[in-house]
């Protein structure tokens, strides 16, 4: 079975505050607010850790859910982020990108 | 035999808004006087005033085209492209030189300096703000929402001693000044239902205000989450391009979190005034 790894997309803009996450689309400016695991993923996703390390190590540690279940859904979740351009996902690991997610990028 | 070629005098103004002057040029007599009428109190005092922006204005005859219709900016090649139903215009920040295809009215040069601010404050961690916004006692207050939340009402009713910036969109730069932290809201000409150009004057700002009409009136603390996003919801923003995508997210939070951010919920009545400043 392959795995799944994830990676935060550079060309979205990104902040926290107060705990919540809140992402904005480079493209279309479109402004989404994570809930907790989509915070969690959000910030485990560097793009060399498997999904279902991520599942393991930070999603069922802090939630009483099942480890299959969980991962499911992580997937799932993962899925409808990358629809968004929030997540990028491959089966293979992601190198990093040269622009920080959460940089201010490069006003001209 | 007497010259076939008449030289067409050059006519120019400087539109100096939020501290950042615009020249325009143009050949037509008329229309450079419908400009100062429109801009009046903006127009620099130094024509001589480097500008940050010069726009020739190529005039042409009106057309069957709509105003409403929406605005298109985009970045290619060192130059923006605006455009809308009613202009065309392009602006290369490198030479700071662009030109504007509109027909002699107030409206399409004014769409075209609105996006020109918006690109130049969004690399410099301002904005453009759907919000009216007023001085008091030396402090500037916005008072943000979208069409009908109370604007034009809370302008309307500001007291004598409140010196109104603009009753529909405000201006709103980072302090680089003195004190080198917080943010400046400037006047501005750009006017709601009111239709009177603010004062172009500029002061700290003290607070935003999210409006809402209500049966009394109550001020809260917002939290910063929903600051920030009521904040980039009344964000002018035309571009399509990422870098200012991002940068404008950055620009809302930085402000949300150096700015105090209430829910103001209000009577239609002057007394509102009396929580503000």
């Amino acid at each position: 079975m392959s795995r799944l790894f994830v990676a935060r997309n550079p060309r979205v803009a990104a902040r926290s505050l107060d705990g919540e996450m809140m992402i904005m689309s480079g493209r279309d400016s479109t402004l989404f607010t994570l809930n907790r695991t989509a915070t969690i993923l959000w910030q485990a996703a560097d793009g060399r850790t498997p999904l279902d390390e991520i599942v393991q190590s930070r999603i069922c540690s802090e939630f009483d859910v099942d480890p299959a279940e969980a991962l499911q859904d992580a997937e799932t979740l993962a899925r409808e982020l990358a629809g968004h351009e929030i997540l990028q996902l491959s089966e293979q690991p992601i190198a990093p990108s040269s622009t920080p997610p959460t940089a201010a990028g490069d006003p001209r | 035999m007497p010259e076939l070629i008449a030289e067409v005098e050059r006519l120019s103004l400087l539109i100096e808004i939020g501290g950042m002057p615009v020249r325009v040029n143009t050949t037509d007599p008329g229309f450079l006087a419908m400009l100062q009428d429109r801009y009046a109190g903006y127009v620099g005092a130094s024509q001589e005033a480097r500008p940050e922006v010069e726009f020739d204005v190529d005039l042409i005859a009106p057309a069957n085209s709509d105003p409403d219709a929406d605005v298109r900016v985009s970045h290619r090649s060192g130059r923006w492209s605006m455009q809308r139903g009613d202009f065309l215009a392009e602006w290369e920040p490198a030479s700071r030189r662009g030109w504007i295809r509109q027909s002699a009215n107030p409206y399409s040069i004014d769409a075209v300096l609105r996006i020109v601010h918006t690109l130049v404050l969004a690399r410099q961690g301002g904005f453009l703000l759907h919000s009216a916004s007023a001085i008091r006692h030396g402090k500037a207050f916005l008072f943000a929402g979208v069409s009908g939340a109370g604007k034009t009402t809370i302008s309307r009713l500001a007291p004598p001693d409140a010196t109104l910036l603009t009753d529909e969109i405000s201006y709103v730069r980072k302090d680089v000044g003195a004190h080198g932290h917080g943010y400046v809201a400037f006047g501005t000409p750009f006017t709601g239902e009111l239709a009177r150009l603010g004062e172009n004057v500029s002061a700290p700002v003290a607070a935003l205000y999210l409006l809402r009409h209500g049966s009394e009136n109550r001020i809260e603390p917002v939290p910063a989450g929903e600051a920030a996003r009521s904040l980039l919801a009344n964000v002018l923003f035309f571009a399509e391009d990422e870098p200012l995508v991002q940068a404008t997210f950055q620009a809302a939070f930085d402000f949300v979190s150096q700015v105090p951010v209430y829910r103001l919920t209000f009577l239609p009545d002057s007394r509102v005034w009396e929580l503000i400043g």
